[in-house]
């Protein structure tokens, strides 16, 4: 299996992602996976144990995940985001801006289409935790998100 | 209007580039068919019945001369020399090849206009009112809020895969001209009482299957936290709307299961969470954006009068303009329905045309109404005469607004992969009908709207008569509707009974229009006449 594409300088956290409900009920998870009808919210308590958060795609149209990666960011989670499951290299820009900084998709992406897909877009509308200054922000000379 | 700066620019430019690549590697099979269909469609490239089709967006209706002309250059370069205005104030071309979409995006980008996301499960195009920036009963210029939106909107990395489409409405006055409250979210800008500005939202509105007029979910929200509530509706929809079961994914079905007071303690949950996050633009931005909405520069000495020598001239008059809040003023419309005509096309030339007239007459813009017609909104009273006789001589001088020639009409089995039923057909012989009969002269305001299967795109619930077209065993089958509107005294109108035969059909409105005339009372539009009558003697006069 492919290595996943991590947009980060650690470690790659190896340790097993349970289901949500089990996360809450273990005191020494570290790893947990959501899936597309989880509320993220419910694991705002346990941010500081969490190493690892794999967002599940089980298909790519189903964009509940962007949510929950957004909820996470909001919230202070800055440890390791992973999209898995349908991840394609068109949807991979939005998933970056929501949060995400690792992609582990069950097809491999071409490194090519990735750079092209994350090089597209010159500058972005809207201001996500990403850190982009929205277009709106440097049109009046704030240049911070 | 609004003119995009290097950043917009960059934008649309750098999609037409993303496009070219992703039709690219479709071709190559690097994407497959199911994996290219949302991508395609969030660029509103469509897989008809006989060819695609390429759904364009013209942001809240408005167009400059020179934006009407790329339209009638890329009618005439990649389609049949015709292009279809639709109800969400966009235009649509029938008749396009797979190769040709980059190029015809590259087309657009070059007089600032795109395609993004005029389909797809993603925030739409947003809708406004037609007589933004005229009317004289508006409390500010719609516009500069839906263009806050459309930038907001496009590219949203968070709401590009949402359970199912979802579109905006915006307005500015308790006139209702967008069908707002038939909308995903409708936004009304109104004051409070303090004469501030702020925008009262609607939520969960919408035609389909299962249609639903909008219960407000608050009254008024400052306009520097315009954004971060469309952002927590939003979210709370991408987060529970269905997506079990598409005929139940749009957000009306989660507003009416959860309930309206569920929903609004959700989304103002979360809205209070996105406030802490600092995401609404700064209002500086919303102040360069009402730059570009200012008033023209009116001719203050303009003659208020009209010369109504013409008789012709005169009903077109009284027909086909609105007032206009500068005296010397009106707005004048352009039929695009001719008698026997197909609703909402016109030609490459028609267009050309009233590029022209936008130009010479109208400040450099034109509108598109949702009722599939075309808007010159500043137009002197002094240049109407010279107006209509151009219009006349290309044959959109047809004086028919709001009235039972007037039909709203999806595209149909004529043209939809989802339609059961034509309804191009049904609208030219019910027009023919009432202009042969002189019936249509005598109605006043008529709205007649045909879909050509449940999903609505012909607006049937909300037409004063409504067609529906449906399959029954084979054949096509109309339903007849009475009583809907989408004006602000929104409803929804209801079936008579057993649907009728392609012709039945037309005689059934005729029969319908009779007993409208027989009851009529002083100054009664037919909707008046319904509601006050019921749907008794309608239903005795069709089925008695």
């Amino acid at each position: 299996m492919a290595e996943p594409l991590r947009f980060r300088d650690d470690a790659a956290a190896s340790d097993p992602a349970v289901t949500v409900d089990a996360f809450v009920e273990q005191t020494n998870a570290l790893a947990v996976r959501i899936e597309p009808g989880d509320d993220a919210r419910k694991l705002l308590p346990f941010l500081d144990r969490l190493r690892l958060v794999e967002v599940n795609f089980p298909a790519f149209g189903d964009g509940r995940g962007y949510s929950a990666a957004r909820i996470l960011r909001e919230t202070g989670y800055t440890g390791e985001l992973r999209a898995v499951g349908d991840v394609l290299v068109d949807q991979l820009a939005y998933l970056k801006r929501c949060g995400f900084d690792a992609f582990d998709p069950d097809q491999p992406l071409d490194a090519g289409d990735v750079e092209t897909a994350l090089g597209r877009f010159p500058e972005v509308y809207q201001p996500t935790t990403d850190g982009r200054p929205p277009i709106w922000n440097i049109r009046h000379g704030k240049s911070h998100g | 209007m609004y003119q995009y700066d290097q950043y917009d620019q960059a934008m649309v430019d750098a999609r037409v580039e993303e496009f070219r690549d992703q039709c690219q590697r479709r071709i190559e099979g690097k994407l497959t068919e199911d994996q290219f269909k949302p991508l395609r469609l969030m660029n509103g490239l469509y897989l008809q019945l006989h060819a695609y089709m390429l759904r364009v967006a013209i942001p809240y209706g408005t167009l400059s001369g020179r934006q009407m002309r790329a339209l009638a250059g890329i009618a005439d370069k990649f389609d049949r020399k015709y292009g279809h205005f639709t109800t969400r104030q966009n235009i649509q071309y029938n008749w396009i090849k797979l190769e040709d979409a980059g190029d015809i995006l590259a087309d657009l980008a070059k007089v600032e206009m795109h395609a993004i996301q005029t389909s797809g499960n993603c925030i739409r195009n947003i809708s406004s009112d037609h007589f933004a920036g005229a009317a004289a009963d508006e409390v500010a210029d719609p516009r500069p809020y839906a263009e806050l939106l459309r930038q907001w909107s496009s590219f949203h990395p968070e709401f590009s895969y949402l359970p199912r489409k979802f579109k905006f409405a915006v307005i500015a006055s308790e006139t209702d001209r967008a069908a707002m409250r038939l909308h995903d979210i409708g936004i009304q800008i109104l004051k409070n009482d303090a004469g501030e500005l702020g925008a009262a939202f609607y939520v969960g509105g919408g035609m389909g299957r299962t249609p639903m007029i909008a219960p407000c979910i608050r009254q008024f929200v400052p306009l520097d936290q315009l954004i971060t509530y469309s952002e927590a509706c939003l979210r709370v929809y991408n987060r529970y709307g269905r997506r079990d079961n598409k005929y139940k994914a749009r957000i009306k079905i989660l507003v009416h299961e959860l309930g309206a007071e569920e929903y609004t303690r959700q989304v103002e949950a979360e809205f209070a969470h996105l406030l802490e996050q600092g995401i609404e633009p700064p209002l500086a931005e919303l102040a360069r954006i009402r730059t570009y909405f200012e008033d023209p520069a009116f001719d203050v000495g303009a003659a208020d009068e009209i010369d109504r020598s013409d008789p012709d001239f005169a009903v077109w008059v009284d027909r086909n303009t609105h007032p206009h809040k500068q005296a010397g003023y009106v707005s004048a419309v352009i039929s695009l329905k001719p008698v026997g005509g197909i609703p909402g096309d016109a030609t490459a030339d028609q267009m050309r045309l009233m590029a022209e007239l936008a130009e010479d007459y109208s400040f450099d813009e034109c509108r598109v109404i949702h009722t599939q017609n075309i808007v010159l909104p500043h137009v002197r009273k002094a240049d109407l005469f010279a107006v209509w006789q151009k219009l006349e001589a290309a044959g959109l001088g047809t004086p028919n607004l709001d009235q039972v020639g007037d039909i709203i009409a999806c595209p149909g089995l004529d043209y939809c992969s989802l339609a059961n039923a034509r309804s191009i057909p049904v609208a030219q012989r019910i027009s023919e009908r009432f202009a042969a009969n002189g019936k249509g002269d005598t109605l006043g305001e008529l709205k007649l709207k045909i879909s050509g299967c449940i999903n609505a795109c012909g607006h049937h619930h909300a037409g004063h008569i409504g067609i529906l077209g449906v399959d029954k065993k084979g054949v096509e089958n109309y339903q007849l509707l009475l009583g809907g509107s989408e004006a602000e005294d929104t409803s929804l109108g209801k079936i008579t009974g057993p649907g009728f035969s392609e012709e039945g059909i037309v005689d059934a409105v005729e029969t319908a229009a009779d007993v409208y005339l027989a009851q009529r009372q002083d100054g009664e539009r037919f909707l008046d006449t319904y509601r006050r009558i019921g749907m008794e003697p309608f239903k005795e006069a069709l089925y008695g």
